[in-house]
């Protein structure tokens, strides 16, 4: 049993006709062709399916088809604006916050979303923000650097300590 | 080359931009026009004999399209690297709980799930064996009916000296068992590929591999083609660690595809079943004694090693020959007696994970050390300092190191750092509840291959007509930076802007075999490679801008972005125009390296002996909760002589990430599986380290210079981890008094560690 499902996909209103019990992970992947959000457990455990809805993060994964209707969605492809990179984006590229780059989509969803919420955060408040979302390759640290360098990007915010 | 690492161009990765937009496409991430989804049928039980395999209930269901077994199968059906023992898709036995016993294609991932739960199989279920010393025992239970050694996969020993005269001239004798865990690599991106036959017939599989020519004649050899009739292509890597060095779905997904008349396949194991068939690193059981003279002079070692290599060879005997092979850690010892022993099990498969044997046998001596650093009284540090193995002298193969060896400046390094001066005040400021103590780990790990296997690799650089330059990778990066790192150091020599070129990702149709990316070899070893390569390119291309340019003297013209230029004259060529002038042949220029190797010491050991070794020295400050139990690693300092740093940022993102997944190995990783059943599913029972549980590390690069290496640099891959186990091992000991020696530190065994002492709560 299909239907037709209405959202706001980057930016742009459209609708996928499919069963809406299938996850939102694997429309967006599939039927939409956005595979910047990955899958690294498809349990709600690793953070990677990351996407904003209505602002907010959501573990596209554990999510269906259906809960997109009517929503405003943001992927990693639709982070940055007019062409130009997202400060989060250029903050992870500059500080070497990308390795194997799996949970990057996903970390920069979860960081753009914490930096909205909380423009000039500690580094121990970042560390407690992207604590759902898994990195097997860097320890963390110098992603916790980028979302450092990218709160003083945006609102020369950042605070020590 | 000392000269050029100043020329080394600094920047960030140049994959990141591409990966931070999404845009990367990594083998999961194929889905273009008809395609179908491939999936394995797990056995879930650890040892039977297969009888039948029941399709009909799957192929009943509208959407299925195969249910294919061992039988569809033209080829060996057998896979492997040391030992050719693993089959495809099991055909008489069952021999672990993650062998396939069929392989369905489906029209949609969900159809694929629901028939997968409608294949059945009949089986007789068979005693199994699960310890790897209890596997060498008479009467155990075979994995292999036709290994002739029983459950022995491979053994090796070495003698130097004599160590039991030795051991009871020692003033002082510590022993001890040791034991480490089985560590699941835990990548992000689970195994996954795509695979197509295509307009030639040539069957063509794109997956998530560390290892893409071997996969090739694995792939040719188990299903019966020739080699010229494979592909293999591997993008990006979304983290690896060891854990797909080898074949996981490129068979399968091969099977599938010349299967499915002519549609591509995709194959993506989710979480559950890339726990449940992918490698972890071996479990090992390690019995040492270690003596030293009243100066603290190591005079003897001896120990016995067991490592459960699980159901499959495929390089697990290798890995424990390089435990072996670093058992007695960074030290010189006159007098030493190494037996290992790797054994087949019922368990989950066993395979290479960074640090390849090294982090286990590391464990059980960097504490063996401590001890009798406690028994002589002496200052642990200075005990290291007093017997650390310097250049030129002999490890404990009897092997003399020839190459830059700087453990013994990396423990200097230590000594002077304020954590270890002022260790005495931190550890009495410990609050409540809580006991401080600081730990070290010292660690050495050999890059490359060992002698007798050749490690070389082949590169190409393409000067193409419209004057861009273009790199052919021969190794998959798998999250390292290699990729990266191969333009920078081809741009260095060329003079070029290293964005303005080109990287081709390894595909076995440009015929570049390099080995394979492990090993802490993909930098130094195909990073020679490519200055050759570059070299050649240069003096190619000076050549023809020098009569282009009409320049007696080759010295005046040198190579700037996107041109040569007469220093004398100021006047300009581009490489567009210089392009013009060279034929195809001289366009493209080749490198090729083979790394240092000693065949003197092939007779000595197992595959012959390493040569080279990059070293560290960790200090660990930790807080153990004496309520909870939680160890809590407060501060880390991680020195590292991997030789020269030519990129900061790629060195310290291997140094960080090893750290976090040593940290992991010593405090939570632990796959549970009891009677070769897996009690650990997902990363809820599977717990990795998060942002919230890793302190932020000091990196300390001791520089030497490698002679051999690119612009003097050698492995960083892998070094760096086997020194977390130790220093936190070390750490509880100088906290609590107490030693534990079976990792991970778990709050359970640091409670009964405790409690045995009375020392809960205080
Ligand atoms: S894939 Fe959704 S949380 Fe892991
Ligand atoms: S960069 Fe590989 S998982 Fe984070």
């Amino acid at each position: 049993m299909t239907r037709k499902i209405f959202f706001v996909l980057n930016g742009i209103s459209v609708h996928v006709e499919t069963d809406p019990a299938r996850r939102a992970l694997d429309v967006l992947r599939e039927d939409m062709g956005l595979t910047g959000t990955k899958e690294g457990c498809g349990r709600g455990e690793c953070g990677g399916c990351s996407i904003l809805v209505d602002g907010e993060v959501k573990l596209s994964c554990i999510m269906t088809a259906a809960q997109l209707e009517g929503k405003d969605i943001v992927t990693i492809e639709g982070v940055c604006g007019e062409g130009d990179l997202h400060p989060v984006q250029r903050s992870f590229i500059e500080r070497g916050a990308v390795q194997c780059g799996f949970c990057t989509p996903g970390m920069v969803i979860s960081s753009v979303a914490f930096l909205n919420a909380n423009p000039s955060p500690a580094r121990e408040e970042i560390r407690e923000a992207l604590s759902g979302n898994l990195c097997r390759c860097t320890g963390y640290q110098k992603i916790v650097d980028a979302v450092e360098d990218a709160a003083k990007k945006m609102h020369g915010g950042g605070r020590d300590g | 080359m000392k000269d050029e690492v100043r020329q080394f161009p600094g920047g960030p990765r140049l994959d990141a931009l591409s990966k931070v937009t999404g845009r990367e496409k990594y083998a999961a991430d194929y889905y273009s026009g008809k395609f179908l989804w491939a999936g394995a049928k797990r056995a879930l039980v650890p040892h039977a004999r297969l009888a039948s395999v029941h399709a009909e209930d799957a192929l009943s269901l509208p959407g299925v399209v195969r249910v294919l077994t061992y039988r569809d199968i033209a080829g060996s059906n057998r896979t492997g690297i040391a030992r050719n023992d693993q089959p495809v898709i099991a055909d008489e036995k069952v021999r672990h709980a993650g062998d396939a016993v069929a392989l369905v294609l489906a029209e949609s991932r969900e159809i694929l799930r629901a028939a997968l739960g409608r294949v059945s199989f009949d089986h007789e279920p068979l005693p199994g064996v699960f310890d790897a010393e209890d596997a060498l025992k008479e009467g155990a239970p075979r994995v292999h009916e036709d290994n002739e050694k029983g459950n022995l996969l491979r053994a090796v020993t070495v003698r130097k000296g004599d160590a039991e005269r030795a051991l009871d001239e020692s003033d002082v004798v510590v022993e001890g068992a040791f034991e480490t865990s089985r560590q699941e690599h835990a990548y992000l991106e689970t195994e996954a590929g795509w695979a197509f036959v295509d307009e030639r017939g040539v069957l063509t599989v794109v997956a998530s591999t560390q290892t893409p020519y071997r996969d090739r004649s694995e792939i040719a050899r188990a299903l019966g083609l020739d080699m010229e009739k494979v592909r293999v292509v591997a993008p990006y890597l979304g983290g690896a660690f060891g854990g797909k060095d080898g074949i996981n779905v490129q068979c399968l997904l091969g099977l599938a595809a010349l299967h499915s008349d002519g549609v591509p396949v995709k194959m993506w194991w989710d979480r559950t079943e890339s726990f449940l068939a992918g490698m972890k690193r071996l479990p090992a059981r390690m019995y040492y004694r270690l003596g030293a003279k009243m100066d603290g002079t190591f005079h003897g070692l001896s120990c016995r090693i067991y490592f459960d290599a699980g159901a499959y060879a495929t390089l697990g005997g290798e890995v424990m020959a390089m435990g072996a092979e670093h058992a007695a850690s960074v030290y010189r010892i006159a007098n030493v007696s190494i037996d290992g022993y790797c054994s087949y099990t019922n368990n989950p498969i066993g395979g290479p994970f960074r640090g390849f044997g090294v982090p286990q046998v590391t464990f059980a001596m960097e504490q063996a050390v401590d001890m009798m650093a406690e028994r002589l009284c002496m200052d642990p540090l200075e005990i290291r300092r007093r017997n650390v193995i310097r250049r030129g002298e002999k490890n404990c193969l009897g092997v003399e190191l020839k190459y830059s060896t700087g453990i013994g400046e990396c423990i200097e390094r230590l000594m002077e750092h304020p954590f270890w001066k002022e260790r005495q005040a931190w550890k009495s400021a410990a609050p409540k509840w809580k006991k401080r103590g600081i730990g070290m780990g010292c660690m050495g790990h050999a890059v490359g291959y060992p002698s007798l296997i050749p490690d070389q690799a082949n590169t190409r650089l393409d000067l193409r007509s419209d004057g861009t330059i273009c790199l052919y990778s021969g190794l998959p990066d798998l999250g390292q930076g290699n990729a990266s790192t191969y333009l920078r150091i081809a741009a260095a020599i060329l003079g070029q802007d290293p964005e303005a070129m080109e990287l081709v990702q390894p595909d076995t149709d440009h015929d570049l075999p390099s080995g394979t990316s492990s090993a802490s070899r993909t930098t130094y070893t195909f990073g020679n490679a490519v200055i050759n390569a570059a070299q050649a390119l240069r003096d190619v291309i000076l050549g023809r801008a020098g009569t282009i340019l009409d320049i007696s003297d080759p010295g005046r013209a040198v190579l700037l972005p996107g041109k040569v230029r007469d220093e004398a004259s100021g006047r300009e060529v581009s490489l567009t125009v210089i392009a013009r002038f060279l034929n195809d042949e001289e366009r493209t220029q080749k490198g090729y390296f083979r790394a240092p190797y000693d065949e003197s010491t092939i007779g000595i050991f197992y595959l012959g002996a390493h040569l080279l070794f990059s070293y560290g020295a960790h200090l660990a400050r930790v807080e153990v909760d004496t309520v909870t139990g939680g160890i809590d690693v407060i501060d880390y300092v991680a020195v590292t002589d991997a030789g020269t740093v030519i990129d900061p940022v790629v060195y310290d993102q291997q140094v960080h990430g090893s750290v976090a997944q040593g940290i992991g190995l010593a405090l939570t990783e632990d796959y549970l599986v009891s009677d070769g059943r897996h009690d650990t599913t997902g990363l809820s029972t599977y717990i990795i380290p998060t942002s919230m549980d890793l302190p932020d590390i000091t990196s300390v690069p001791v520089e030497t210079f490698e002679e051999t290496g690119p612009f003097g640099m050698k492995g960083i891959g892998e070094v760096v981890i086997s020194g977390c186990l130790p220093a936190i091992s070390n750490a509880f000991h100088d906290a609590c008094g107490m030693r534990i020696t079976k990792s991970p530190l778990t709050p359970e065994r640091v409670l009964s560690a405790l409690a045995r002492k009375g020392e809960v709560g205080k």
